[in-house]
């Protein structure tokens, strides 16, 4: 029975849009474009939607700030006090208390917690967001994702901000970074964007049927911060006096690597940092002594970072298309878990 | 004609927790089991919706119809089946969602506007018509927290109907503002119905149907009852409604929905074989025949009159006395006599019924079966000839005829009975 819908035989899921069925306002585009809605998540139809929908995406993120921050520089530097705090709080606990002697560790903590505070408020926020906008998602037909998504924007504008607070400490304590590390920073931050956007698509869609995913969440990265080297060094576990690894690992040790963090981690004080060691000479030995050499990262070279970097965008990737699949599957009765 | 939405086997289950988990640890300690009843919100439906067409969906609460419409929407998604959405689409299920309190009219709009699908260079196109169309020129600054709840629906509405989309589903929300701004929101859904645009209006109040669609469906319990135009439509759903689906609970359940038919209305006026339309002010008697399988001793004849735009003019009171009948076996004539019919031109339909005195079963009804035309000889105008007495009296009291002095302007105005008394 013809239904009177004339549709190129060749590419149904091109023709339309079909994330949930939304059907997105397009000037320009055919009027007679057609939406399928059924219980089937299209991959590509997905990614192209978010794509169709990035002014919507700009806008999520917008309305995030002007809310929370209301658009001053005063709200803006209030958003830096908590991971100020945090700094100086690790600062204090281990420059001060602990007796840390490397140098400059406070660019160090710094370059570290850059990636965490993103990656972490990020996860954060997004677990928490389809259920904190229960009223949109119940009612209007967007692409949802972008609710997981502009969380992400939101702590990608805090990260520029607190990028520029280090780069005035950077100046102010005369600490030259290493450019041909800062040349790969781009390739870091797209992996870290890529993961962190796909776990909290993932996170944002359980949430929905799992309240209590957002606890489970807080603990969790609690762990995996400590799991990454960012308050110590990654030389502290994996390097021995003479920058060689340890010849054997442990199975911990592999476990640690598999972190995708970690490499981003490194990439960030490779580059901030600038150094791959330390030498110090702890007072009250006799005259003539050697100073120890500290090394806190592998002396790899661009390469071998980069390489690293991009498996971690490789693994995201993968990650995130698996996150939108999910999210697909789940979202299907967000409405009604709502 | 193209279809422009294409329904094809839609199923919806939703499940009926007896417990609900909603967290992990729920569920642990649960062993993961959480028992359910499956409940189909949507069953097998198929229907095909024209471009251009007006097309309505009735039912009781909990028929599937909201559930439907969220389907198309994209809002939910169907179990399985599919459906097929011809150009752009816009909801308007609830208005000014996603609205955000803190933030400007402004902004608010062209967030609302980015959700429903617009780009922004698009809302800022339609800036000035949308802020123009809510009639919040002096406030779109303003935070939508300070709003009143008017303000509030209107600006929703404006950013949902001024995307102009290819198709445009609404969930029982014509009823808002004002009615300045209800005029305003109809006028607006009949140049929508002009420019060819599908609209999909989903309600329980049949007079929204009628006045608006062209087609419409019924539905209950998740199924589609019936597809036909809106008379036919309201009427197997009032009987759906108020007919069987109540009877059996009742005292009168010996007494079946299809106990009594409603045979031929006629129309009988003074014009009636002669000119073919009556004079506004006469009288007017219209006779149904009824047909009665049983007797019906608490019956209650009702009436309704609709003008050619299909707006409802006159419906009888359900609870007036003088409509009760007792319709004894067999049947017999119903008889309605408006001895002055105060109506100025036009053609009127009637629509008759019979349903029980205690609005629990609805016998038959005829939707506007009959038409009567009725011509108006004197020069007045509009819908209705209101009784009038004019009578003209002089400002001033006292100086009866005479042209009140300059000055007298500011004379206080002569209150009834003033002028006798003594000064």
């Amino acid at each position: 029975m013809s239904l009177g819908i004339e549709r190129p035989a060749s590419s149904e899921p091109e023709q339309g849009s079909s994330i949930g069925g939304s059907t997105r306002f397009v000037p320009g585009q055919s009027h007679d474009r057609i939406t399928v809605v059924n219980g089937k998540v299209q991959l590509g139809q997905r990614l192209k939607d978010l794509w169709i929908n990035r002014d919507l995406l700009m806008l999520l993120v917008r309305t995030e700030l002007k809310v929370k921050y209301k658009d001053s520089a005063l709200g803006y530097a209030w958003s830096m006090l908590n991971p100020a705090l945090v700094l100086s709080i690790y600062y204090v606990v281990f420059k001060i208390i602990a007796r840390n002697h490397q140098p400059n560790f406070a660019i160090w903590l710094f370059a570290g917690l850059l990636v965490w505070n993103l990656f972490n408020g990020s996860s954060l926020g997004a677990t928490s967001v389809v259920v904190g906008k229960a009223g949109i998602v119940k009612k209007v037909a967007f692409p949802r994702e972008l609710l997981a998504l502009s969380v992400v924007g939101v702590n990608i504008v805090l990260f520029a901000i607190q990028v520029v607070v280090l780069v005035l400490a950077m100046l102010l304590f005369g600490i030259t970074p290493s450019w041909q590390f800062v040349a790969i920073l781009p390739l870091a931050m797209v992996a870290l964007l890529m993961f962190t956007g796909a776990l909290s698509i993932f996170l944002s869609a359980v949430n929905v049927y799992l309240r209590d995913t957002q606890h489970l969440t807080e603990v969790l990265l609690m762990a995996w911060f400590w799991g990454t080297s960012i308050v110590y060094t990654y030389g502290q576990i994996f390097l021995s006096g003479d920058d060689k690894h340890h010849p054997s690992l442990d199975w911990i040790q592999y476990v640690y690597l598999v972190n995708p963090i970690t490499p981003i981690v490194m990439t960030f004080q490779r580059a901030i940092y600038g150094k791959t060691q330390y030498s110090y000479l702890s007072p009250g030995q006799p005259a003539g002594t050697k100073p120890t050499i500290y090394h806190v990262l592998p002396t790899w070279g661009v390469g071998a970072y980069a390489g690293l970097l991009g498996m971690v965008l490789i693994v995201s990737l993968g990650l995130f298309m698996l996150a939108l699949i999910v999210f697909g599957r789940l979202e299907g009765n967000f409405a009604e878990e709502l | 004609m193209a279809v422009a939405i294409e329904v094809t086997d839609i199923s919806k289950q939703f499940r009926l927790y007896n417990e609900k988990h909603t967290s992990l640890k729920e569920r642990v300690i649960h062993g993961g089991k959480m028992p359910f009843t499956p409940f189909w919100a949507l069953r097998d439906v198929n229907v095909e919706i024209n471009q251009g067409e007006t097309f309505g969906i009735l039912g009781r609460n909990g028929c599937g119809k909201s559930t439907l419409l969220k389907c198309v929407a994209g809002i939910l998604k169907p179990t399985t089946g599919e459906i097929k959405v011809r150009g752009t689409l816009a909801a308007m299920l609830e208005l000014g969602a996603g609205f955000q309190p803190d933030l400007s009219g402004r902004d608010n709009i062209y967030l609302n506007g980015s959700l429903l699908g617009l780009s922004r260079a698009d809302i800022t196109k339609r800036f000035d018509d949308i802020v123009a169309f809510a009639e919040l020129e002096d406030f779109i600054d303003n935070q939508v927290k300070f709003y009143s709840s008017g303000m509030y629906v209107r600006l929703g509405f404006a950013v949902a109907v001024n995307v102009e989309p290819d198709v445009l589903l609404v969930d029982e929300v014509l009823a808002v503002g004002d009615a300045a701004f209800q005029r305003k929101c109809l006028d607006h859904v009949k140049k929508f119905q002009r420019e060819g645009r599908t609209i999909v209006v989903v309600s329980h109040g049949a007079d929204t149907i009628r006045q608006n669609c062209a087609r419409a469906m019924v539905m209950n319990h998740g199924q589609v009852i019936t597809v036909d135009e809106p008379g036919e439509a309201i009427r197997v759903y009032l009987a759906d409604l108020l007919g069987v689906g109540t009877l059996e609970g009742s005292e009168s359940g010996g007494i079946a929905g299809n106990v009594l038919h409603i045979g031929a209305v006629m129309v009988d006026h003074s014009g009636s074989g002669i000119r073919g339309h009556m004079n506004s002010g006469e009288a007017l008697t219209i006779t149904a025949e009824v047909d009665s399988l049983a007797p019906v001793p608490n019956g209650m004849a009702t009436i309704a009159i609709h003008d050619d735009e299909n707006e409802l003019v006159f419906a009888s009171d359900p609870d007036d006395p003088a409509c009760a009948i007792e319709v004894p076996e067999g049947g017999g004539i119903v008889k309605f006599f408006f001895p002055d019919v105060p109506l100025l031109d036009g053609t009127y339909s009637v629509s008759v019924g019979v349903r029980s005195d205690t609005e629990t079963a609805i016998y038959d009804w005829k939707d506007q079966v009959t038409k009567f035309e009725v011509a108006n000889p004197g020069r007045a105008t509009g819908r209705v000839r209101l009784p009038l007495d004019v009578s003209f009296q002089l400002r001033s009291t006292g100086t009866t005829g005479e042209v009140p002095a300059v000055g007298a302007e500011f004379a206080p105005l002569a209150l009834p009975g003033w002028e006798g008394s003594p000064a």
